[in-house]
């Protein structure tokens, strides 16, 4: 028995070994360490902060989307955050949405509507590149799935920026340096600069870390919008799984008891 | 009973009016009902029923996410991320659909390993193992396609590397390579081509699944002693005995599979997928999925591009010819005792390529793949041939029931010690 066991736990040892190694081998590149931020989705059973997103929201919304879209978001998806239907409408009618052609054949502006895409900042990505000195700011709807480190590393790079550079490093003419950008030259000004860059309506102190926290949280329910349903789902699935299993168990040493 | 009709013994009038006319029940109730089984299995024999269900699965979900899924460069990424956004549970047919695909590799890698310490692949189930390598193999192109849909940076990139490597093929290597694109780069008539296979070869693998089965049933199942059963007091009915220890594993499968989708769905992912696919923007390394690192990391040991791509396919094909290499009449490695540490060993060799694969192409990791290529072929090539004729393997026990039921106990253990004490 404990030579099976053993040998089966080296498997399983191995194989998860092995599976470790790949994302690990990813985030080798580079070596920056991204520090830990503590976020209310962390861990196995977190859950996001409605506040915070809201916060967030507003961040994005007054700062980042002067430059980055969020193109597979709609204004509706707000609800999800804790807008109430009559805000959400707000808020998508203080955008101008072009939509047409009408029956003249003409294209026309009219307000946004909550089924509206968020409205994107620039008409296509050489308009984007030609107001941004040739950079091409990434669209930020699954942003925190599509970098190493996730909400954590957006978090990072916001709060990152060292100006004057540490000495001895040369950035070039229109980049800034940021110590947990890859390279650590980006062509993005720091978008976060100041205390009080935007009015907290709940009273929170708008510092520059607390700011970049909460566009963090945001951009990672924009990305992942289905994770409270999912982890919820999830312990559901596995406790019922657990006990199943414990029955079937319990099914299999009774049939076989008679042939052992 | 009319002349023509087959001799069923159901006595239900529906069930018995069909078997008479189509013996559906009567086969099934031989394949997997009275189905002589052997009374000793592990756990491990739980991983072929594994991967049909895995199969199962894919197919179901997969049918559901092609309903909603645009095969075209500009609209695929945006697709899914509607699948992800706007279908009802969308998140968790794909979530179970991308992380199956990793669930389906965990699992046929599990059952081959079995297949090769417990000496599965020897007379008289080559062709069975055999059909188990083409359904591997069919595997590794499918998850590739697969992988490609989504049409971000790693697919694009992806799929730009390995469909290159057919472009070492002399002589009519580039043309395949623009027949394989249907183009001359990577492009919207390749995800159309790679979205219409992708949904073909399941499709394929289950037939294949079928024909293994049915070789399988022929041959019967091979056990952890290697000794064919001998009489009825050797085996056991398949059901109820191992469909309720297949049950058993099936629902810890599951348990994992759940833990994966639910908690942790894009861990065995790569980040830069999440970046739609840029022609002009090559990602800083271009990692293929876990799976496929043990085979990226031959291809890249041999400094020769023809050359890694043979023995990159020659790693997969040398196990077609796995029964002729290993002569030792022996299978269980039980009962090898310098057969089962040098496997065990190629074992870690194997997780060694899949951690270099998975690192950048420099030192130490290029000398280290090196070695470990070495290792994979020299076990197939070098080490089995020699020591069927140098290994002094321990005696077999006389019977399965005499090695499994002695002291009347449900020991397992006590496989393992019997023939050595006999020695």
């Amino acid at each position: 028995m404990p030579v099976r066991t053993l040998k089966a736990a080296a498997l399983a040892a191995a194989l998860s070994l092995g599976l470790m190694a790949a994302p690990g081998a990813q985030a080798a590149e580079g070596h920056i360490e991204i520090p830990d931020t503590r976020f209310a989705f962390d861990g196995l059973f977190g859950t996001f902060d409605r506040a915070e997103l809201q916060r967030g929201f507003q961040v994005y919304k007054e700062v980042c989307a002067a430059c980055h879209g969020m193109r597979l978001l709609s204004y509706r998806n707000l609800r999800d955050i804790g807008l109430s239907e009559d805000q959400v409408a707000a808020v998508a009618a203080g955008y101008q949405i072009q939509d047409g052609p009408n029956d003249d054949g003409e294209m026309f502006e009219r307000p946004g509507r909550a089924s509206d895409r968020f409205r994107r900042p620039f008409a296509n990505d050489a308009a984007a590149r030609a107001a941004n000195n040739g950079a091409l700011p990434p669209d930020l709807s699954v942003i925190t799935k599509a970098r190493v480190g996730g909400a954590d590393y957006i978090h990072a790079l916001l709060v990152g920026y060292e100006d004057p550079p540490p000495a001895g490093v040369t950035v070039m003419e229109g980049m800034h340096y940021n110590k947990y950008f890859p390279g650590h030259q980006i062509a993005m000004a720091p978008p976060i600069n100041s205390d009080g860059q935007v009015q907290y309506a709940d009273g929170t102190r708008a510092t520059v870390d607390q700011m970049s926290r909460d566009v963090s949280a945001f951009l990672t329910w924009a990305a992942e919008p289905e994770l409270e349903t999912r982890r919820a789902m999830g312990v559901r699935i596995i406790l019922f799984l657990i006990i199943l299993g414990g029955l079937t168990y319990a099914v299999k040493r009774k049939i076989w008891a008679d042939v052992h | 009973m009319a002349s023509g009709l087959h001799d069923s013994s159901f006595s239900n009038p529906v069930v018995r009016w069909i078997d008479q006319r189509m013996p559906v029940f009567t086969m099934m109730q031989k394949e997997y009902g009275t189905f002589p089984t052997p009374r000793n299995f592990n756990y491990f024999w739980n991983f072929g029923a594994l991967a049909m269900i895995n199969l199962m699965v894919m197919i179901a979900t997969g049918i559901f996410l092609a309903m909603n899924y645009t095969a075209h460069t500009s609209l695929a990424f945006d697709s899914v991320e509607r699948i992800m956004r706007d279908v009802n549970y969308g998140w968790l047919i794909r979530y179970v659909h991308m992380n199956g695909a990793s669930m389906f590799f965990i699992v046929v890698l599990v059952h081959v390993w079995r297949g090769m310490y417990y000496g599965s692949y020897k007379a008289p189930r080559e062709l069975l193992w055999m059909l188990g390598v083409v359904i591997f193999l069919l595997m590794m192109a499918t998850a590739f396609m697969g992988y490609v849909l989504p049409w971000g940076q790693m697919s694009f990139w992806g799929a730009t590397v390995i469909t290159n490597l057919f472009s070492a093929i002399p002589l009519v290597g580039d043309s395949i390579v623009t027949l394989l694109w249907g183009g001359f780069s990577v492009d919207n008539p390749t995800l159309n081509r790679f979205f219409s296979l992708h949904y073909l070869l399941p499709f394929v693998i289950a037939g294949v699944v079928f024909l293994h089965v049915a070789a399988l049933h022929i041959t019967g199942s091979n056990n952890p002693l290697g000794i064919e059963p001998k009489g009825p007091q050797d085996t056991l009915p398949f059901h109820p005995y191992y469909t309720v220890k297949d049950s058993v594993g099936i629902i810890v499968y599951f348990i994992v599979f759940a833990f994966l989708v639910f908690f942790s769905p894009n861990y065995l992912g790569h980040p830069d997928n999440y970046i739609p696919a840029n022609p002009l923007v090559t990602p800083a390394h271009i990692v293929p999925e876990w799976y496929f690192l043990p085979f990226y990391a031959i291809l890249r040991a041999v400094p020769n591009k023809l050359g890694g791509v043979l023995m990159m396919f020659g790693s997969i094909a040398i196990l077609f010819v796995l029964p002729w290499l290993d002569r030792s009449p022996v299978r269980s490695m039980r009962f090898r005792p310098i057969a089962r540490w040098l496997f065990l060993l190629w074992t870690v060799n194997f997780f060694v390529l899949m951690y270099c694969g998975g690192m950048p192409a420099e030192e130490p990791y290029v000398t280290i793949s090196r070695l470990s290529t070495a290792y994979y072929f020299g076990y197939f090539l070098v080490i089995l041939p020699l020591l069927a004729k140098i290994e002094r393997p321990l005696p077999l026990p006389e019977s399965i029931a005499k090695a499994v039921l002695r002291g009347g106990g449900p020991l397992p253990g006590a496989a393992v010690a019997k023939p050595m004490e006999k020695a």
